[in-house]
């Protein structure tokens, strides 16, 4: 991992990786999502609404995996200040926090014809609507750092380990207490659900997934390259003064 | 008694609102690069 703590071996794999998983993703996951809608069958108790799925389980995955994501980079920013890894967490925060909204709204689609009502207060959407509020504090708590503390990214790094508290209950919420929410239906190496719909429903996780990969390359290239600008504005406007 | 729903409409919607945010998202960030990136050369030129 410190094989990439330098910005500029950072720079030169991602620029091909990110329009690599980009273009990966957007293709696999049209393909995915044309499958589920017009090639999937219905399921017998669902009916057509099942389609939903195709598109919520990938959010459902991807909000989770970008706090998992900042979690990590927040352990690599205590323990090792990898001088990349405050960048990567503040990259996971947007894509993260978008599919977490995009979990919930098509979730409540899917509720109001599948259970009748729009929302409940059980564990599984509370604890996911619980982690959509952390990303916005984290978010919010990462832009006030960087202005005030003079760059330091410590207490963003703490919030997102702590954070992370909340990945496992909303995974094991079905188990643990009475859900409206179905138990998991795929397991590691199992799942209760015919291949009619596992083999669309994983493309599609795939192709999401690589859009987050790319979204959050692209980020970081953008984070990167605003510290770059800043701090040679800042050398030159320094020579500058000092000239004068 | 039970109303009777168009499931369509749903599956519809759920995928008008996914789909326009993970395009959003990624033409958001390419956008956001490419200024970024832009401002950096810029500065380096200065």
């Amino acid at each position: 991992m410190h094989g990439f703590a330098n910005p500029a071996r950072f720079l030169r794999i991602a620029r091909w990786l990110m329009p690599l998983c980009m273009s990966l993703g957007l293709i696999i996951a049209a393909a995915a999502l044309g499958w589920g809608v017009f090639f999937a069958p219905a399921e017998r108790l669902q009916g057509e609404t099942v389609r939903i799925m195709y598109l919520h389980v990938p959010s459902a995955w991807l909000g989770m995996a970008g706090w998992m994501g900042i979690a990590g980079a927040s352990f690599a920013e205590l323990v090792w200040r990898h001088p990349l890894s405050a960048i990567a967490a503040r990259a996971c925060a947007v894509p993260g926090a978008v599919f977490a909204a995009v979990c919930l709204v098509t979730g409540s689609l899917w509720g109001r014809p599948a259970w009748g009502t729009w929302w409940v207060w059980d564990g599984r959407l509370t604890s996911m609507l619980v982690l959509l509020f952390l990303y916005f504090g984290w978010m919010a708590l990462s832009q006030a750092s960087e202005a005030s503390d003079g760059g330091s990214n410590k207490a963003p790094a703490i919030f997102g380990l702590v954070g992370a508290v909340n990945v496992p209950i909303i995974h094991y919420s079905v188990i643990w207490w009475n859900s409206q929410h179905q138990p998991p239906s795929i397991t590691m190496g199992k799942s209760a659900m015919s291949g009619d719909f596992l083999y669309p429903l994983l493309a599609a996780t795939l192709g999401f997934t690589l859009i987050f990969a790319g979204v959050v390359l692209a980020r970081m290239r953008a984070i990167l390259a605003d510290q770059q600008a800043e701090a040679r504005l800042r050398r030159k406007a320094r020579v500058e003064v000092e000239a004068f | 008694m039970r109303e009777a729903m168009d499931p369509w409409t749903f599956v519809v919607a759920a995928y008008a609102i996914g789909v326009t945010a993970t395009l959003a998202m990624v033409g958001w960030s390419l956008v956001s690069m490419r200024r970024a990136e832009k401002r950096r050369d810029a500065a380096r030129e200065r």
